[in-house]
């Protein structure tokens, strides 16, 4: 039963995966997105780690994606064009993959993942209270990098979208309707 | 009947709970809609529907005008007229989205009264709550599956492919997010006084009940009267998250004719109505379950002590149906505020909405959270 409903839950997750990568309609992809990651709460409620599983669904299903589906709705994307990949978007495409291989390889060669009992890992992620400490001891210090980042990228947000005027002109009308999605989305 | 019903295999125990709630859900959403004819008709004094009727069912004295006084047989009437009207499909739209949007709506709508336990039976002393699931994540479930209901909405909006539609449906999308965060946040200090210290955390609903029925003044206490502003913020949410005026910014017919479901009729459209309608009944009930002391009667008077004074303690299946009965009067007293509300305050601008949202309501819940964190720190040991 769970190995038939792992199989099921696992194959509907990679194809809406790859759905999404691959739609051209932006908004069929947004939502190949949240079907994915559906399925991949239900991977984590097979696991018992219950708490994951609500947690993606309501921070990620629930918000993310339809931040994103309110940005591409308010943009108005009918037909994404391809993107070319030239110079420097090239190097950084490049770069990130192989870190994101490169940490996915030391996750599974050497990483903690198959240190731990068995019977620890639902309980990490099923119980709130078992959840949260691990959160605020163990897990401390990539929390607060997490949170860096976050605020890196929020901060970095409010500086591409927000137009600076240079002193002596007269202050625009537009910037206050721009920028404001675009800072909800970085608050979120 | 009780051993029969232990009897029975514990698949068709859930299948017969499901159904049983869904047999009350679905009539009351649908009653909603004839309540709100009513409601809004009294309170612009206007008579509303009476005339509708059964020619041979009006003609039982006195019982019969009376319900078409009521107008319950216009309830009839607009379910009938839901079904057999003609179903246009216009042809501009997404046809997969446009058919899948009503029951994306409808689906979160009633999967999250799963979670809610809507009343309690007495096993001796104990008292164990009535639900078709008792979850330990409780409202963090509710929040997760509830707020996949919002794609309804975007949904419909998008695959109608016409411009008041869609901006019902971006309007939709912004209101949610902007007023989960301050809901979410709202009902932290509730939880933070119901997990106190050294126990296992949990977020059951039923846990919180428990805490509104102890004995003595703080422990009898609803939570509405020690955490007013909890309430009040999250009252204001919900009405946000249940589309109600007046935050019924993605329907709001003054300047969206009819908003996200412009381009839905007959069946389609009543699908979202009662989805509307199930949400609100929901959203009332685990407002009761937080702040109006669930199934406990009266204020410092919890269940145990009621049924002991009027003497059912000892048999648990009329406890449990009187504990129903006063967590659905209560639910429904909710609803006719929702209705109250709908019909006296008119509604905002939508950059009204956006403002209260984010720059009144989250700073307004967050200082809020920190007020309870201190209170509750020093407090707790001593009351």
């Amino acid at each position: 039963m769970l190995d038939t409903l792992f199989t099921v839950f696992a194959t509907f997750a990679l194809l809406f995966a790859l759905g999404a990568v691959l739609s051209p309609n932006a908004i069929n992809a947004a939502l190949c997105f949240l079907l994915c990651l559906v399925s991949v709460a239900g991977i984590f409620v097979l696991l018992e780690a219950y708490l994951l599983a609500v947690l993606l669904v309501l921070v990620y299903a629930g918000a993310v994606v339809a931040l994103f589906l309110f940005i591409i709705m308010l943009l108005d994307l009918k037909q994404v064009s391809a993107w070319k990949f030239r110079g420097i978007s090239a190097l950084a495409g490049v770069v990130g993959a192989g870190l994101l291989v490169a940490g996915v390889l030391a996750v599974a060669t050497r990483g903690q993942l198959d240190s731990l009992p068995a019977a620890m890992i639902p309980a990490l992620g099923a119980d709130l209270k078992a959840y949260a400490h691990a959160l605020f001891t163990t897990y401390l210090l990539p929390v607060q990098v997490m949170g860096f980042l976050l605020l890196a990228a929020m901060l970095g947000v409010i500086v591409l979208s927000k137009k600076f005027i240079a002193q002596g002109e007269a202050p625009a009308a537009s910037p206050a309707l721009d920028s404001q999605p675009a800072t909800q989305a970085a608050q979120k | 009947m009780i051993e029969f019903w232990l009897s029975l295999p514990p698949l068709l125990q859930a299948t017969l709970k499901g159904l049983a709630v869904i047999a009350v859900i679905f009539p009351l959403a649908g009653a909603g809609s004839m309540a709100e004819r009513k409601v809004s008709a009294w309170i612009q004094g206007r008579p509303g529907p009476n005339r509708a009727a059964i020619p041979w069912l009006v003609k039982i004295p006195f019982l019969g005008r009376a319900l078409q006084r009521l107008g319950l047989f216009q309830l009839l009437a607009d379910g009938l007229k839901f079904f057999f009207k003609e179903d246009p499909v216009p042809g501009h739209v997404n046809k997969f989205y446009f058919f899948l949007a009503p029951a994306v709506a409808l689906i979160p709508a009633l999967t999250t009264v799963v979670a809610v336990p809507f009343g309690a039976w007495l096993d001796g002393d104990t008292v164990v709550p009535i639900g078709l699931a008792n979850v330990d994540l409780g409202l963090l479930a509710i929040f997760a599956v509830s707020s996949l209901g919002v794609y309804a909405l975007i949904l419909a909006g998008w695959a109608s492919n016409s411009k008041y539609p869609f901006l019902g449906g971006v309007r939709a999308s912004a209101q949610f997010i902007s007023y989960e965060l301050s809901m979410t946040i709202s009902v932290l200090p509730v939880f933070l006084w119901v997990n106190s210290p050294g126990m296992r955390g949990s977020l059951s609903l039923a846990r919180v009940v428990e805490f509104q029925s102890l004995p003595g003044f703080w422990g009898g206490a609803w939570f509405i009267f020690t955490m007013p502003v909890c309430a009040l913020i999250f009252l204001i949410a919900l009405f946000a998250e249940t589309n109600r005026q007046p935050f019924d910014m993605p329907e709001s017919e003054a300047d969206l004719v009819g908003g996200f479901h412009t381009e839905y009729g007959a069946f389609k459209w009543a699908i979202f109505f009662v989805a509307e309608y199930a949400h609100m009944i929901v959203g009332s009930g685990i407002f009761t379950l937080l702040f109006l002391g669930g199934w406990n009667p009266l204020p410092w008077v919890s269940l145990a002590d009621f049924s002991a004074l009027i003497g059912i303690a000892g048999n648990p299946l009329v406890v449990g149906v009187v504990s129903i009965v006063i967590f659905l009067l209560k639910v429904l007293f909710l609803i006719f505020f929702f209705m109250w509300v709908r019909w006296t305050v008119p509604r905002f601008r939508y950059d009204q909405v956006m403002v209260l949202g984010w720059q009144k309501l989250l700073p307004l819940s967050i200082a809020n959270l920190f007020f309870y964190l201190v209170v509750i720190a020093l407090l707790q040991e001593r009351l």
